[in-house]
């Protein structure tokens, strides 16, 4: 019994990694088709067609129903698999067994090139997605493209800023956000001493934080030219700029470094413990029913800047709409996210409608009053849609992210986050990242180049 | 159904196929079970002894690389940094638990102790909470600044202990498995202790033992193979910590590195680095090391009872 009992124990995990084969297929070509015909697409979309589409995004069923209205013989099956990684497992395992993948699929901005260099998305630019380019912020569209492929439709972004609640400033005597981050550590002593409350929580597992902070001192730390070269950069002069500024900052104790989106993280919020987040333009939403009774003290501002006088943002989360590899209906599906994205009706309702709220990537509606000019009761009325579309046309271009962004942010709470965490030097643990994250693209047989 | 066992069998022969009768059916009786047996635990096992076998590779794909993955895993630190983990762990919890468990036995078993039937309950009932919740409720406890055990020590005006630290985070793992599995071992110790023949307490108490004595010289050799039942399944259980850290993770995200305990390691590799491969070499390397260990306190025990 005990040598069943005790091979059942291996079994179990055996069992769990059996069931997730990750993907193993070759890299990503990208071969050239031919431009699809409006008549194919005519045709298409008068088929009889159901699409499968997988998103983590809330409440867009209005969105959806008015695809079909337009659209009558699609119906569009709208899953929600799991937010990000969650999704992403499965999207894995069916991709690798070959069914049960969706049509269409929610990407995170940052996971585009891990489903890329498995061949698993569907190049849009036969389909005419190229032409859509300067309809959208920048940034934002360039995560979803190499070169002139074009991997998916951008649905959110998020531009980062810096939310504060006003009240607790103002008790330290402070009526300005901070301009530069060197104010910003200024004032995070004031605010500490004279109230005890923590101008900022830098979360030891949020990456993409430290990364969009990076982004706006101008670093590019991940590269990859969507074949089989990638490249780690946390060495340069801006990635020690920033880690040296936290290093500096969280030793001096005057922000915290709790774990993020626990109950005591939700808790802390809604008492005070913190005053500020530096956060992307979704950062609200989280807090609007936990911290409900904190609505209306808080004011958004962009976040301090590197060099006094630029006016340069950086930014952290933000979604593609992916077609994916071995649908049968591909034309119908690159319809549908067009559709969604980019339609006028489509994506301002996105952007408005209470239930979904997404940050928009279009830049007409960033300019949309309906858009615009909304009074948001958590930031007491403030139009922060115009703060926000401010601070997305500051977002630099040309950063990127690595084909194993997994890996990488689960490392960097091995690194960087033990770093944050025990309050030691963060730029040692940069290197340390960096060498795991060139050993692990090495080890998955890439070229790797490391600056 | 025939009932086969009531016809006398007149001759060899006769005899010969009544038992292949017998056997037919019993093969029958364990049908279900074997194919369940096979389809969910020997083929898994086999599939993944075959995976480990492999290297995949983002860029390149999958290539045979023989028993490379075994020689990775057995020169990996951070294989052995769980194990070692794991090794602290099995020497301070199980027997605290089971010397609790077993306290709790005889107390209960005493017939001295009032509302035993309560009693049994409240020490059992961690055991029939999912291991999940448990882990989150006690997380919760644990809370550094807004946890409950954290506001205890606030309200009385100390400094309260960081129970999510680096230092004591194993300790409080420990403390919730003890309070959930305290119960569960009580129970096979209880029920063993309810089967001794109560002549035996008679005869000690005649020749002069006191109840302690009877305790510990009557009953716990009496229930010594239900003692090690319970110690095998905590040493297995041991080497299965994965619920803890995977929940805890949450809050101390930088204390529960990916590889705090081999299993979680496993699931790590596989499931956040698409290590598939390693990580099926990894488990299939576990099995067999708490196989071992399962065995050698097994022995261990067996020949300490054949010299008492």
């Amino acid at each position: 019994m005990k040598r069943n009992s005790a091979i059942a124990v291996g079994v179990g995990v055996i069992a769990a990694a059996v069931l997730l084969s990750g993907c193993s297929s070759g890299g990503g070509t990208t071969a050239s088709a031919a431009m699809v015909s409006q008549a194919d697409i005519t045709k298409a979309m008068n088929t009889p067609t159901t699409l499968t589409f997988w998103t983590f995004a809330p409440g867009l069923t209005p969105e959806i129903a008015a695809f079909e209205k337009k659209y009558p013989k699609i119906k569009v099956d709208e899953v929600n698999a799991g937010q990000s990684a969650a999704e992403y497992t499965k999207l894995d395992a069916a991709l690798t067994a070959g069914k049960g993948a969706p049509d269409v699929a929610q990407l995170e901005y940052s996971e585009v090139p891990s489903f890329t260099v498995t061949n698993s998305v569907v190049n849009l630019a036969p389909y005419g997605a190229a032409s859509l380019k300067d309809q959208y912020t920048p940034a934002a569209w360039s995560y979803g493209t190499s070169g002139a492929d074009v991997w998916g439709i951008p649905q959110d972004f998020g531009p980062m800023g810096f939310i504060y609640r006003n009240d607790i400033l103002a008790k330290a005597g402070i009526t300005t956000a901070p301009a530069t981050w060197a104010q910003f550590a200024t004032d995070a002593a004031t605010v500490k001493s004279k109230t005890g409350s923590y101008l900022a929580n830098f979360n030891p597992t949020d990456s993409p934080q430290v990364l969009g902070l990076i982004q706006q001192a101008g670093g590019i730390p991940f590269s990859y030219n969507g074949k089989k070269t990638v490249t780690v950069d946390l060495e340069s002069p801006q990635v020690k700029e920033v880690s040296d500024y936290l290093t500096k900052i969280i030793q001096s104790g005057n922000v915290s470094v709790d774990p993020g989106w626990t109950d005591d993280w939700f808790q802390s919020v809604a008492n005070g413990r913190y005053a500020g987040w530096v956060v992307g333009a979704w950062g609200p939403d989280d807090l609007s029913g936990t911290a409900a009774n904190t609505s209306g003290k808080w004011t958004a501002a962009p976040m301090p800047q590197w060099t006094a006088g630029q006016n340069v943002g950086g930014d952290w989360g933000g979604s593609v709409d992916s077609v994916i590899k071995g649908t049968s209906h591909p034309i119908q599906a690159y319809e549908f996210i067009k559709y969604l994205n980019n339609d006028s009706s489509s994506a301002t309702e996105m952007a408005t409608n209470p239930k979904s709220l997404l940050f928009p990537t279009k830049t007409s509606v960033l300019a949309d009053p309906a858009f615009a000019s909304q009074k948001v009761a958590f930031f007491g009325g403030q139009e922060t849609n115009t703060t926000f579309s401010d601070i997305a046309k500051t977002v630099p271009t040309g950063f990127g992210y690595l084909p194993y962004m997994d890996y990488a942010t689960s490392d960097y709470i091995n690194t960087v986050g033990a770093a944050i965490t025990a309050k030691t030097d963060i730029y040692t643990a940069m290197k340390k990242w960096q060498n795991d994250l060139v050993a692990y693209g090495k080890k998955q047989g890439f070229t790797v180049n490391a600056k | 159904m025939t009932a086969p066992t009531l016809t006398v069998p007149r001759s060899r022969a006769g005899f010969k196929a009544q038992q292949r009768r017998l056997n037919a059916t019993a093969y029958g009786f364990i049908t279900p079970f074997m194919v369940f047996f096979i389809t969910m635990l020997v083929v898994p096992i086999l599939y993944a002894l075959y995976l480990s076998l492999f290297q995949s590779q983002l860029i390149g794909g999958q290539t045979f690389v023989g028993f490379a993955n075994y020689a990775q895993t057995f020169t990996d630190p951070k294989f052995y940094e769980g194990l070692g983990r794991i090794g602290l762990y099995l020497v301070i919890q199980v027997p605290i638990m089971l010397a609790l468990a077993l306290f709790f036995a005889l107390v209960i078993d005493s017939g001295r102790l009032k509302g035993a039937k309560f009693v049994r309950l409240a020490i059992f009932a961690p055991y029939a909470i999912p291991g999940v919740i448990s882990t989150l409720v006690w997380g919760y406890f644990y809370g550094s600044n807004f946890g409950l055990i954290s506001q205890l020590f606030h309200a009385v005006g100390l400094s309260a202990p960081d129970l999510l630290s680096q230092k004591n985070m194993l300790g409080s793992m420990m403390n919730i498995s003890t309070w959930e599995f305290v119960g569960y071992n009580m129970i096979i110790i209880y029920a063993a202790l309810r089967s001794i023949p109560t002549e035996l307490f008679d005869a000690a108490e005649m020749d002069g033992a006191g109840q302690w004595r009877i305790a510990w010289s009557v009953k716990v050799p009496a229930v010594r193979s239900a003692i090690m039942l319970c110690v095998i399944f905590s040493v297995i259980g041991s080497f299965q910590l994965f619920t803890e850290p995977s929940l805890l993770v949450t809050l101390a995200p930088t204390v529960i590195d990916t590889q705090y305990t081999p299993t979680y390691y496993a699931y790590n590799l596989a499931f956040t680095n698409h290590e598939t491969n390693y990580a099926a070499a990894i488990a299939f390397s576990l099995g067999i090391f708490t196989a071992i260990v399962s065995y050698i306190v097994q022995l261990t025990v067996q020949r300490r009872a054949e010299r008492a």
